[in-house]
């Protein structure tokens, strides 16, 4: 094991994908792609550099580009597309959801369409209303899509390349507010396969099932809690297609309390489906109402403090936990 | 060409009888347009077509039974009923994708072209769609992509607008389209591109190998359009059949319907590719009289197995949503 920082972990990744398979090309805007804007961009240029074949800068066309890889998945490619910022997967959205994810189940399993759509989604400050989406849940709605949400350096790794080796179109979606977490990374190879949640923090007192960044604040909330005596588990499904709910309902045995955190808008979000489902089979364990914390229901505003109040925050993170263990 | 002719008209009369629901839409008078230029294809090119698909896997050697059969939402179909008409694929064939929407495919072929081209397979991708697909982004967008990376990609834009509906009387330019002649907008794109009569056999064989062997030999994407007088048969909203299509016909149109008369004399490719072969004593009527009777036949043949192909089991439904 090493620690490496997330964004590390993330290259070292993309960098084995690369070089293990010759059918990988990676189309991304080279200057701003992979790890968008954050600080560490100039960082993505050596593998740039070391695969100027397959790493390719296309037009601003998210809608073309996103059906050429799909149609160059269909024809023995396995592309990883990176649209950059997941609100940007709006322009791509009729390939995206009405091609790639139809592709396979509409031929009668005749056409495999093994394409990666990367995303940075959510709430990373000064993005305002058209650069902060969560769109895992519309996604979500889109049978045919699988949808990986990694939160830890060893997760994005792993799960990076089970996305590269996915042979259904996959949606991989990512936080450059993650991008800095350090954590251990085995030393070997590690693909870590779709569909197995990861509890990230265990505890007796309340259920909280979190994703992505949602994770790291959910944990950090949880270290905070516990100092007053609440002791949260904090579970990671990792991947909400497909979805490990076994590992949750495990959870939810034990403490019957549960909390959802989740970064898109809180109406039809990824809590609310989580919510339907925990509500469906363990009704009966539940002490108290299953409690969501979420985006709230208005377009994301620019000001900071504004941006504040109207995300997930710590503070609305515990006082749901706190609420829920009472 | 004759064998595309009679799966269309028996189709129409499957679905007049009930025994399938839905819209669909019919490749009458554009058989010389598909027929000749999937001709012109290797073995192991791509092709991506629309709604409007089953001349085009007919074309390729699909067997009508398996395509009745899907359209009939049967067991037997190509894609098991999943399906339908507007998305029958046949990856054996090279169709691994028929999109409903209709530009849906456009980037498809091109990202197939890229495939081929970065594989180095020497495979083209063939994109087949009608004129109405250029109103819609992902045609530009893609026209861009594969006239700047310089790909292996022939794009047949079937304009069948000559006096349809929602068209300008007599002419081809669309109501809903600015760019007029259609090819001005490959040509914005410094993409190669050529009209064509998409009712001559002949032309359109040769214009279309002319564009393979270009692509082939590395000259980038090609873009042609055919252009067809639309059939009146599918004027109104379900399309009908005023009379089944015979060799005679190519002689005499005097059973034809007065309104739909004009069409089968002067506009109907499949009449006037008839005449043109015994005209120039390719064949005689009695041969093409023969060939015409086999693929009636065979038409039957594939009904009466769609027909009698069981519906899948409703499980099926909730089966292969992954690969």
């Amino acid at each position: 094991m090493r620690e490496l920082a997330y964004y590390e972990a993330k290259l070292e990744a993309l960098r084995e994908i690369l070089a293990a398979d010759e059918r990988v090309h990676f189309i991304t805007e080279i200057a701003t792609g992979f790890l968008g804007l954050s600080a560490r961009r100039f960082q993505f240029n050596e593998i740039a550099k070391s695969f100027p074949d397959r790493v390719i800068s296309p037009p601003i066309s998210e809608l073309a580009v996103c059906g050429l890889a799909t149609g160059a998945a269909m024809a023995g490619l396995r592309p990883i597309v990176d649209l950059i910022t997941a609100s940007f997967a709006f322009e791509a959205w009729p390939q995206i959801v009405n091609e790639a994810a139809n592709a396979f189940y509409m031929s009668g399993g005749q056409t495999r369409a093994p394409v990666v759509f990367h995303l940075l989604h959510g709430l990373r400050g000064a993005g305002a209303a058209q650069h902060s989406h969560s769109p895992q849940a519309m996604l979500w709605n889109c049978p045919g899509l699988k949808i990986v949400l990694p939160s830890s350096p060893r997760d994005v790794k792993g799960l990076l390349k089970a996305a590269a080796a996915s042979d259904s179109p996959t949606v991989f979606i990512d936080h450059v507010l993650l991008f800095e977490y350090k954590g251990l990374v085995p030393d070997a190879s590690e693909v870590i396969p779709f569909g197995q949640a990861e509890i990230k923090r265990a505890g007796a007192d309340v259920t909280v099932v979190a994703t992505s960044l949602m994770v790291q604040r959910s944990l950090s909330v949880a270290e905070r809690l516990a100092k007053d005596g609440i002791d949260a588990e904090v579970v990671d499904p990792r991947t909400i297609v497909p979805l490990d709910l076994e590992t949750i309902m495990a959870s939810v045995e034990k403490t019957g309390r549960v909390v959802l955190v989740d970064e898109c808008h809180q109406s039809c979000g990824v809590a609310a489906e989580l919510a339907a489902r925990i509500a469906e089979v363990g009704f009966d364990r539940l002490k108290a109402p299953v409690r969501r914390v979420a985006t709230l229901d208005v377009p994301v505003p620019f000001s900071p403090p504004l941006e504040e109040f109207v995300s997930p925050s710590e503070t609305r993170i515990a006082a749901a936990i706190r609420a829920a263990a009472r | 060409m004759l064998l595309i002719r009679h799966f269309e008209e028996t189709l129409i009369g499957l679905h007049d009888q009930g025994h399938f629901e839905g819209h669909f839409h019919v490749y009458i008078g554009q058989e010389a347009t598909g027929v000749p230029a999937l001709s012109c294809l290797a073995p192991d090119d791509h092709i991506f077509t629309t709604h409007r698909n089953h001349g085009h896997l007919l074309a390729r050697g699909a067997d009508p039974a398996r395509m009745y059969a899907e359209i009939l939402g049967r067991r037997d179909g190509y894609n098991k009923g999943k399906g339908g008409t507007f998305h029958i694929a046949a990856s054996h064939l090279g169709f691994h994708h028929t999109s409903g929407v209709v530009a849906g495919i456009i980037p498809l072929a091109v990202g197939a072209a890229y495939a081929a081209k970065a594989r180095k397979t020497g495979q083209l991708a063939a994109c087949l769609f009608g004129d109405g697909a250029l109103e819609e982004g992902a045609a530009p967008e893609s026209l861009n992509i594969a006239s700047l990376w310089n790909l292996p990609v022939l794009f047949l834009c079937e304009n069948n607008g000559k006096y349809g509906a929602g068209r300008a009387i007599g002419a081809v330019q669309s109501f809903s389209m600015a760019v007029y002649p259609l090819i001005d907008l490959p040509k914005v794109y410094k993409i190669n591109a050529r009209q064509v009569d998409g009712t001559d056999a002949d032309a359109v064989h040769q214009a279309i190998s002319e564009a393979v062997e270009r692509i082939r030999r590395g000259e980038g994407p090609q873009f042609i359009e055919t252009q067809t007088v639309r059939w009146p048969g599918s004027e109104s909203n379900w399309p009908i059949v005023p009379v089944p299509t015979k060799i005679d016909l190519a002689w005499d149109v005097s059973s034809v319907p007065q309104k739909f008369r004009d069409w089968y004399a002067s506009s109907d490719p499949v009449l006037a590719f008839v005449r043109k072969t015994v005209e120039c004593g390719a064949a005689t009527r009695d041969e093409l009289a023969e060939i015409d009777r086999n693929a009636v036949e065979r038409i039957d043949k594939a009904a009466k197995f769609a027909l009698a192909s069981p519906y899948p089991d409703p499980q099926e439904a909730v089966t292969e949503v992954f690969a």
